[in-house]
């Protein structure tokens, strides 16, 4: 391993310090208490404090071994007969779909509007998207509720418009909730589109009018397959954290339906089952981790293209 | 449905003819006629009243400064501009405000322009496929731009995975598959190196022999257009000043500008005291008196400026004599070894400086030193006479 050796020696002590204090986060604060998650949704529920058992001690090596037996995967078979976590996970996943769908088809116009407007408009226009979240979420999420409630903003213009005649339901249904989601993620999906649409060399499209394309087949033929890489990090940056979504639907949603963010909370603090909760979050994690890698081995596979 | 047809069907069909007719006109009748062009920039006039004929597969040069109009009229001739007034008109046909996608005109970008998403065959494809050709059409057209750019081999590599020299030829041959009447190239070999340009600049010459396609490079490099143009127009602040072949442009440039700007040369002040059927004698302050010969119709008193080649200056140590024509004297002052050529620095007695080139095979037998006086000797057919 000649080669290695005198690899490493390219590299200053402060640079290997830089290479691996990303490893060294990673493991202090995702696997670390990842593991204390994965324990207990192994253990079972007690009344206690803590509400599970096997309590580790590692002062009694002899019961250390005998906790370790009592471990169970109980709790993941559970998930698994009961209908109540299965349509969670699946609501979940289908709201999260919609909701990035609706992000896509809003956001992409929007971001390549900003990417067009003339260079000294565009840090203008960034400013207008980033802004309002400069509040607190929740309280842009309370707003909304007082602008869909029965007697709110939205139903005064309404019926001012004589569009309706008596207030309309808004709150606690889905469509609330696809609103407050597309409003809360919408800079999550304008600002990688906006960066890659931005980058794009407009020579490119006066290259495909010179050949022959219109300028909607140079959109669709030169824009749209060049910017698939912001599309892609847009939509994972909306998908992944609109699954696990718990504010959006708990205050703007009905609660006939539960996604699983919500029956998380549920077992978490109504049932004060810990075990199970903390097994409803292992599985999340690994249904999110399997978009990642998608998306990772696509991004790799473009960079070794590239090479 | 009536019997009209879109714009694109007419294009693939100019195509699917240019096929069969001989790629080289028999008459070199103007195919593409600029008249009186004029394109604003605010208040930078980039063009301005421009008029301009280019024969039918004729390889022609655009050439000025950085800022002289060519781009801005190259780019009009493919229709990512229009002409604030006048008119273009090719084949007879005013294309002046045609869009860029429904013009039998191809252009290849400076930067080349190629699309990174696509391979090299995808890349010279994309033209054929809007003009609705089949797919077996699309094919060997494609075959035949790797063959005709010695691309072959490299259909499935995509532009970030070529050289530099690759990517023009992919970008050349992109323009070309479409069979385009007229090719516009933008700088094409501004960014390669100078060994690669060179011989770049002699495949361009040849792939446009061999397809008889008009041809418009802009350049700002006056070799490259003296070496690969028929004729070449000399562009200033959006005015043409000179349209010439390479030859005449070199030989007998209409101004001192358009002298100054193609090649080295030699500029001397004078006025006129004598002109005799053709020898015109000249007084100058800084070197003397001059003969030159000239069809000009001048008369004494005129003040002209009188043009010579550094190459059609005699140069002779100080002992030789029996120069003819016009014989100055003066001090060698510095001299530049290029290898092949030489350029030697003479101040001359009467006070101008000159440069003279000789090929070093002559001088070899008697080598000048700096400091060493000189005399020089150039015959009155190499001095040209220029009124502006």
């Amino acid at each position: 391993m000649a080669a290695g050796s005198s690899a490493r020696k390219l590299f200053s002590r402060p640079a290997r310090i830089a290479a691996i204090s990303p490893y060294v986060w990673m493991v202090l604060f995702f696997a670390v208490p990842f593991l204390f998650v994965l324990k207990i949704s192994l253990s079972q529920t007690a009344i206690a404090q803590p509400p599970y058992m096997p309590v580790f001690d590692l002062g009694k090596p002899g019961a250390l071994s005998q906790a370790f037996a009592m471990l169970s995967a109980d709790n993941f078979r559970l998930l698994l007969s009961d209908n109540l976590y299965v349509l969670s996970y699946l609501r979940s996943v289908y709201v999260a779909v919609v909701s990035t769908l609706i992000l896509l088809v809003i956001g992409y116009p929007v971001a390549y509007g900003m990417a067009r407007l003339p260079q000294r408009l565009q840090p203008v226009a960034m400013m207008l998207v980033i802004i309002p979240f400069w509040t607190s979420f929740l309280i842009r999420i309370y707003a909304w509720i007082n602008v869909l409630q029965r007697d709110g903003l939205l139903n005064d213009v309404l019926t001012a418009l004589h569009l309706v005649s008596a207030p309309v339901v808004w709150l606690s249904t889905d469509s609330a909730m696809y609103l407050g989601i597309v409003y809360s993620y919408f800079p999550f999906m304008i600002l990688p589109l906006y960066a890659t649409l931005s980058k794009q060399d407009m020579t490119l499209l006066e290259a495909a009018a010179d050949l022959g394309c219109s300028r909607r087949q140079a959109f669709w033929l030169v824009t749209f397959p060049m910017s698939l890489q912001g599309v892609a990090a847009g939509a994972l940056l909306c998908f992944i954290p609109i699954v696990g979504e718990f504010v959006i639907p708990d205050l703007l949603a009905g609660s006939e339906k539960l996604m699983i963010g919500q029956t998380l909370w549920l077992e978490f603090f109504t049932n004060r089952d810990w075990p199970v909760a903390s097994a409803i979050a292992v599985v999340l994690l690994v249904l999110l981790v399997v978009p990642l890698v998608i998306y990772d081995r696509l991004q790799r596979r473009q960079l070794e293209e590239a090479r | 449905m009536t019997s009209s047809t879109s714009p694109l069907d007419m294009m693939a069909q100019t195509l699917a003819a240019s096929e069969h007719s001989p790629a080289v006109e028999a008459d070199r009748e103007p195919a593409l006629r600029i008249a009186s062009v004029t394109k604003r920039f605010g208040n930078f006039t980039a063009v301005d009243d421009l008029t301009l004929d280019i024969k039918a597969g004729e390889f022609f040069a655009l050439l000025g400064p950085s800022g002289c109009g060519k781009t801005t009229l190259l780019r009009m001739l493919a229709g990512l501009e229009s002409p604030d007034s006048g008119s273009i008109m090719l084949d007879g046909a005013d294309i002046s405000h045609v869009p860029p996608h429904l013009r039998p005109v191809n252009m290849m970008f400076q930067s080349y322009a190629l699309f990174p998403h696509l391979d090299v065959a995808g890349n010279i494809a994309f033209g054929l496929k809007r003009a609705k050709l089949s797919q077996a059409e699309v094919d060997s057209r494609v075959a035949e731009m790797l063959a005709l750019t010695q691309l072959e081999g490299l259909e499935k590599r995509r532009p970030d995975q070529l050289s530099g020299g690759q990517r023009q030829r992919v970008a050349l041959a992109r323009s070309l598959a479409r069979r385009p009447r007229l090719l516009l190239l933008d700088e094409p070999l501004a960014a390669l190196d100078k060994k690669l340009r060179e011989s770049t600049q002699l495949e361009l010459l040849k792939v446009q022999r061999q397809l008889g396609t008009t041809f418009v490079i802009v350049t700002h490099d006056q070799e490259e257009a003296m070496t690969v143009a028929d004729r070449i127009a000399v562009l200033d602040k959006g005015r043409l000043v000179q349209v010439a072949t390479p030859r005449e442009l070199y030989e007998h440039p209409n101004s001192r500008w358009v002298a100054g700007f193609v090649g080295d040369i030699n500029l001397i002040e004078g006025q006129v005291v004598q002109i005799h059927s053709g020898t015109l004698t000249l007084k100058t302050a800084d070197a003397g008196t001059l003969v030159a010969r000239t069809s000009s119709e001048l008369v004494p008193g005129m003040t002209i400026t009188v043009a010579i080649r550094p190459e059609k200056i005699k140069i002779f140590g100080e002992s030789a004599s029996g120069a003819g024509g016009n014989a100055l004297r003066g001090e060698l002052i510095e001299i530049g070894y290029l290898g092949g050529t030489s350029v030697y620095t003479v101040r001359l007695t009467f006070g101008a400086t000159v440069r003279v080139v000789r090929t070093n095979s002559e001088t070899v037998e008697a080598p000048l030193r700096i400091g060493q006086r000189v005399s020089l000797s150039v015959a009155p057919e190499a001095c040209i006479v220029l009124e502006k």
